[in-house]
Order: C-alpha cells, then sequence, then structure tokens
C-alpha cells in the first residue's frame, strides 16, 4: 500500500516537474537605475499577456558590464537578454555575438526609434539591441542665481559664457560653486566628459590613421579650459566627484550650474528629493567659440538578445514589450509623463503630453544634435561621441582619464598628462595591430 | 604611587582601546543609520547624524524588491559549505606539516599562501570556462568549492599554527596506545584543538560570506548570494544610498549577529597558545 501511495506521488510528482520544466522563464541582467527598476515593478504585466516568467539581474553598471562581457565572450548562456551601452552593441554585433534584432512586428515600428539611438545601436545597418531609454548631456542651471548674477542663460551658450557665468555665479562664503562638472577618472565617468569637452574644442581622439591626437593643440586647451575654470568656479575635490557626487551638490542647492546627462533633469526637479526643484533651467551642451560641434554626448541602455541563447524568441517577445509604445503608456498612466523612459522614440516628443515636460525639449535637441559617426569637426575612423567604439578603448580611456584627474588634483601638469596619454594611447593602439 | 600610575594606564588603555574600537564600527554605524533616512537625508550636508525622522521606507522598498531570505539561505549554504569542506580538507594537510614536517615544509606552506596573492581576475576566464564545461555556473556546488580553494591557505595556515602549539608526546601517546590515524586525528588531537579550529571556522565562514569577486562573477539567479543582493542596489546613476544602505545592513545582519555571540571563542581562539 505504501509503495503504491509512493508511486502514485512519484508520478504526480514527475508531471509537476515536467509542466514546470516546460513554463518558459527568461533571465534578464540589467543595471540598477530609476528606468530599470520601474520597468521590474511591470513585468507581471508581459507574463500575464504572454506566459513568459522573468528572472531579473540587477547590478551595478561596472558589475554589469564586467559580468556580461565574460558571459558573452565565453558563451556562458547564463543571461537571454542582456542590458548594453551603445559602445558595446556595435563592437559585439560586429563580432557575431549578439543576434539581429530583425524581423520586429509592424505595430512595434521600429522606424519610430530615434535616428541617433538606431544608428548607434546597429552594425552595418542592422539593429542588434533595442534602445529601453536614451540620454544626451546638457546645462541645467540654477534659474534664481543666474539671474542674480545679471545673466541671462542663452538657448545654445559658448564655453566662454559658461565660464563667465560659473565666475558670476560662485559664491564661496555660501558654499556656491558655480559650475560643477566631473572629474573622476574612469572612461564612463570624467573620461567622458573630458572627451566631449576636447570635441567641441576641436579635438579628437584619432586621425583617420588611428594616431592619438593628444599632442595636438585642441587637446591643450580643452584640458587647460576645464582645468583653469574649476579651479576658478568648482567645487573642492572636484577631480573625484562623478554623477552621483554633482547630482548630490546640486540638489542641495550648491552648484549654479552642472553640465551632464539629460536624465538627470528628472532628478533635479523631483521635489521630493531636491532643494532646488522649481528654479532649474536646461540649455544645450556648450561649445568653443568658433567650432560647429557641441559637447553633448549619445548614450542608451539597451537590450540585446545574445546569440547562443536557447529562448531567443521568448527574449524577442520582451525585448518587443520593454520597448514598445504602450509600455512608454503604460509607464505615463500610473507614474505621469515626467517619469516615463525618455530618449528612445520619436513619438514621445511628438505627444503634447510628454511636451509639456519643462526638460523634455532640450533633450530632444541634445538628442538629435549628437552624431556618433561625426564626433568632432575633424574626420575620426571611429564612431562613438564621448568613446570610440573598438574594444581597446575602455582600457585605453581609463588610463587616459587618471591622467587627467591627476592634475585636476593638482598632481601634474596638462603638458605632463597629454605626454603620458599620448605615449600610453600610442603603445597600446600599436600593440593592438592598429 | 605605583597602583595610581597603574590605574591612570589602564583607564588611558581602555579609553584607547573604545576609540579604536567605535573608529572601526563607524562606518557600519553609519551604514545602519543612513538606512533609516530618506534619499535626501542620506546625502545631507552637513551630514545629519541622529536628528532626522527615521523610517523604515527604504526596508519596505527592498523587501518588496528583493527575495533576501533565497538569497540570505544562498549565502549560508555557501558560506558554510565552504568553511566545513576546508576545514575537512585543511585538518590533514595541518596535523601532517606540524607534526610529520618534511624539509619542504615551509616552502609549501609559503606556497600555499603565494596563491592568495594572484589578483583572482586573472584566473576568472579559465574559471569561468571550467564552470561552463561541468555545468556549475549558477550553482551553489560550484561556489563551495572555488570558495574552499581560495580560503583553504589560510585555514591550512591558522590550523598549522595552533597544531603547533600542541604537545607531539600526547599524540605519540595515542599511537602507543594504539590509536590509528584516524582515531589520533579524530578523537585526540582535534578535541584539543577545538579552540583553534572554531576560529578558524569562523573567520573562514566570514571571509566566505564576504567574498564578493567570485560571487558575483558565477552566479546569476539560482545561486546569487547577499552580495549580489547588495550590488543590486548600487549605482552610478541616480542617489540610492538609503536602500543600499538598508539592503547593507541586511546583508551584514545575521554575520554581525553570529560575531557578537561567538566573540569570546574567536578571541579566544585567536590568542591560544599566545600565552603559556
Amino acid at each position: 500500500m505504501y509503495l503504491k501511495n509512493a508511486l502514485r506521488a512519484a508520478t504526480a510528482l514527475t508531471f509537476v516537474a515536467t509542466a514546470a520544466a516546460h513554463a518558459q522563464t527568461i533571465t534578464i541582467a540589467t543595471v540598477n537605475n530609476g528606468d530599470m527598476i520601474r520597468m521590474q515593478g511591470y513585468t507581471d504585466n508581459f507574463t500575464e499577456a504572454t506566459g513568459i516568467d522573468v528572472e531579473w539581474v540587477t547590478l551595478e553598471e561596472n558589475v554589469l558590464r564586467q559580468r556580461v562581457t565574460t558571459d558573452i565572450t565565453t558563451k556562458g548562456g547564463q543571461f537571454d537578454i542582456m542590458t548594453i551601452g551603445m559602445y558595446e552593441t556595435p563592437i559585439w554585433g560586429a563580432n557575431d555575438w549578439l543576434v539581429p534584432l530583425d524581423g520586429l512586428s509592424a505595430e512595434y515600428d521600429v522606424d519610430d526609434i530615434l535616428p541617433a539611438m538606431r544608428n548607434g545601436l546597429s552594425n552595418d545597418g542592422t539593429l542588434y539591441a533595442a534602445p529601453f531609454y536614451g540620454e544626451s548631456s546638457m546645462v541645467m542651471y540654477r534659474t534664481d542665481l543666474m539671474e542674480k548674477a545679471g545673466l541671462e542663460m542663452p538657448e545654445a551658450p559658448t564655453w566662454q559664457f559658461i565660464r563667465e557665468a560659473a565666475a558670476a555665479m560662485t559664491d564661496r562664503d555660501n558654499e556656491i560653486n558655480g559650475i560643477c562638472l566631473r572629474g573622476k577618472a574612469g572612461w564612463g565617468e570624467g573620461g567622458a566628459f573630458i572627451t566631449v569637452t576636447a570635441n567641441s574644442f576641436g579635438a579628437r581622439w584619432f586621425d583617420e590613421d588611428w594616431k592619438p591626437q593628444f599632442d595636438q593643440p585642441e587637446w591643450k586647451d580643452a584640458l587647460t579650459f576645464f582645468v583653469d575654470m574649476m579651479n576658478e568656479s568648482g567645487p573642492a575635490g572636484y577631480a573625484t566627484n562623478g554623477f552621483n557626487e554633482n547630482l548630490s551638490l546640486f540638489q542641495q542647492g550648491k552648484c549654479g550650474m552642472w553640465i551632464d546627462a539629460t536624465v538627470a533633469a528628472s532628478f533635479v526637479t523631483n521635489p521630493d528629493d531636491s532643494t532646488v526643484a522649481d528654479k532649474v533651467g536646461f540649455a544645450l551642451a556648450p561649445n568653443a567659440e568658433g567650432v560647429d560641434k557641441r559637447s553633448n554626448w549619445l548614450w542608451a541602455w539597451a537590450l540585446a538578445i545574445p546569440e547562443g541563447t536557447e529562448q531567443a524568441d521568448a527574449a524577442k517577445q520582451f525585448i518587443e514589450w520593454a520597448t514598445s509604445k504602450d509600455y512608454i503608456e503604460l509607464v505615463a498612466e500610473n507614474e505621469g509623463w515626467a517619469n516615463v523612459p525618455p530618449g528612445a522614440r520619436t513619438s514621445l516628443y511628438e505627444n503634447p503630453d510628454y511636451q509639456a515636460v519643462p526638460f523634455a525639449k532640450k533633450t530632444l535637441e541634445s538628442i538629435l544634435s549628437a552624431d556618433p559617426n561625426n564626433p568632432t569637426v575633424k574626420p575620426v575612423p571611429y564612431v562613438g561621441i564621448q568613446f570610440a567604439a573598438i574594444p581597446e578603448f575602455a582600457g585605453i580611456a581609463t588610463q587616459v582619464s587618471q591622467e587627467f584627474s591627476a592634475v585636476y588634483a593638482g598632481q601634474q601638469s596638462v603638458d605632463e598628462a597629454l605626454a603620458k596619454a599620448q605615449a600610453f594611447t600610442a603603445e597600446e593602439m600599436e600593440a593592438a595591430g592598429y | 604611587m605605583a597602583r595610581t600610575v597603574t590605574t591612570r594606564r589602564k583607564t588611558l588603555n581602555t579609553a584607547f582601546a573604545w576609540a579604536v574600537g567605535l573608529l572601526i564600527f563607524f562606518p557600519i554605524l553609519w551604514t545602519i543609520l543612513t538606512s533609516f533616512k530618506t534619499e535626501a537625508q542620506a546625502i545631507a550636508s552637513p551630514p545629519i547624524f541622529l536628528n532626522f525622522d527615521w523610517t523604515l521606507e527604504n526596508y519596505a522598498i527592498v523587501q518588496e524588491r528583493s527575495d533576501y531570505m533565497r538569497f540570505l539561505w544562498n549565502s549560508v549554504i555557501i558560506a558554510g559549505g565552504s568553511t566545513i569542506l576546508g576545514v575537512i580538507v585543511a585538518v590533514p594537510a595541518a596535523w601532517a606539516m606540524a607534526f610529520v614536517p618534511s624539509k619542504r615544509t615551509k616552502d609549501i606552506l609559503l606556497w600555499m599562501l603565494s596563491t592568495k596573492m594572484l589578483p583572482a581576475v586573472g584566473v576568472l576566464y579559465p574559471i569561468y570556462l571550467l564552470f561552463i564545461q561541468l555545468g556549475l555556473l549558477d550553482s551553489r556546488g560550484g561556489l563551495v568549492v572555488v570558495l574552499m580553494l581560495i580560503n583553504l591557505p589560510i585555514i591550512v595556515w591558522m590550523l598549522y599554527t595552533y597544531f603547533r602549539e600542541i604537545p607531539g608526546e600526547i599524540l605519540e601517546a595515542a599511537r602507543m596506545d594504539g590509536a590509528t590515524l584516524k582515531e589520533e586525528i579524530l578523537y585526540v588531537l582535534t578535541p584539543m584543538a577545538i579552540p583553534g579550529i572554531a576560529s578558524t571556522v569562523l573567520l573562514n565562514f566570514i571571509l566566505a560570506w564576504n567574498e564578493a569577486f567570485w560571487t558575483l562573477n558565477l552566479t546569476a539567479v539560482d545561486a546569487a548570494p547577499l552580495t549580489a543582493f547588495i550590488a543590486s542596489y548600487s549605482s552610478p546613476e541616480g542617489l540610492f544610498f538609503a536602500k543600499l544602505s538598508a539592503a547593507s545592513t541586511m546583508a551584514i545582519a545575521p554575520i554581525l549577529i553570529l560575531g557578537w555571540f561567538s566573540q569570546k571563542q574567536l578571541v579566544r581562539g585567536l590568542t591560544f597558545g599566545a600565552v603559556k
């Protein structure tokens, strides 16, 4: 009797186990930021509609990069969808490490994706990742301090105006710094910022023959200008300030201006966290006088399917859902238009409800004016604005940004840093066969 | 007079010990305090120490967003498993080195320790590929083995040091009484070295609990321990310090409690043999 019962139980368990094995579950590696966390909260909607369960692996940006790079290069198969950026996508696409995102449904309307985003996430015209949200960079400034300084922020300021305004807004006695900018070492932190600043002074990382250009006068002009301005009007210890440090300073009313990611606009205008939420204005990122290129970057966090996953169809279904117009409307309906993922779709910026969001117009203008194929005034052999989309760039730029941060900290001169950057980059590029 | 000097010195020593203790504990205290603040209070300048509206909101959000118990259970299994396995392997090794040393014993010990000097990232790819081949990615078993191997040199060194304090004559006497090697280690050596073994276990459990390189790189969903839980709350674009502090407090709470209750054992073990 016991044996029979045990057999019945075992058979029942086998059926349950088999059924469970057939229930589809996809695993997504993603980055920890507000928009991604919000999406996790709506995952049940996707599961209800498709029957596909979703497991999330949320990691800090740098940890995520290392984790997904290890997995995709070894074909580990741990993830069905990876959250990657504009730097990785074209490189991985060219290596056939990603599943091309073709055959997307008509209602998904792939042509609605902003052209700059689509280009940055493609290789040879093939889309390899769908943008969940995109960003450029722009000036965020304190309208009250600008008024007090007797100045008016132009729609498209120059670096010279920014420097004058920063000096005028600086009030050391009241702990107000005229300008807060990234100085922290790291290719995605201070390295990204000084690269776009250099672009707007006419500098470039490499010439058409992949020769490093740190020995050219444009780089010296850009770096010298940045250091002088920050020493005059920047916060103490800016050499170690990144996005979060500057966000914290700005939200506490300690910065007159902050030039950084457009996505920060929603943080500094959120009255729950920001003490200056109702006193923030926006302008395009500056350029040096006479240089027809602004210092705004272009970035997207996008969803891609690694080659080798056994659940490519389910993964594609999820990507279609998460980056769709319907998802944007779902978020807007529940949390307001200011909280929808920005910078990915043209239709969002045509929506009158979204146009009413104070930073929407400048965000779109910044994104549209960014051109990854022509990041600076001179021709370049690479794609990317705040980076060059080659595998060697992350390592080289991290080292170079460390040299620049040492200048910001007063540990070496501009000339010394540029000479070291030139020598190191030339050596690495030669070793890589360029 | 001499008594006054002694008392003053004692007071100074006590005050110094407290100051050092508080200095070491301050980051943990700050993390715990921050976990009860709002995000705006968490980044306030000048920093707010105690005068803020205490809130449990961050804990509620963390609980809602993450399956804490799953991460905790994985941490317990991985840290516990690797420590137990490590001790099982290390006790015979340390016995051999302490009681049957050869000319090269010191060299072997130093070589074992030198493996700790290799940066972990240097062997990430070989280990990752090995895990793929063996089907061990995102498995607790795989991590138990890796963490055991990583901590093994420390376990062997610690046990070797404790075993060296035990007179070899006692083991010889056991042998003369007919004890086999297994009995000698299990029933004579181990009971005498219990304080040392206990502190070794505790220290390695803490090391395995806090290990963040391999546990982040070799796990995804099923085997992710509390280090992955904390990592999911860290962000370079957006201020989530209060939530991160809440997650950190939840992650370190079990090990803090364990350390608190085991401190006598830990101190006794670490000073084992220091005073004869």
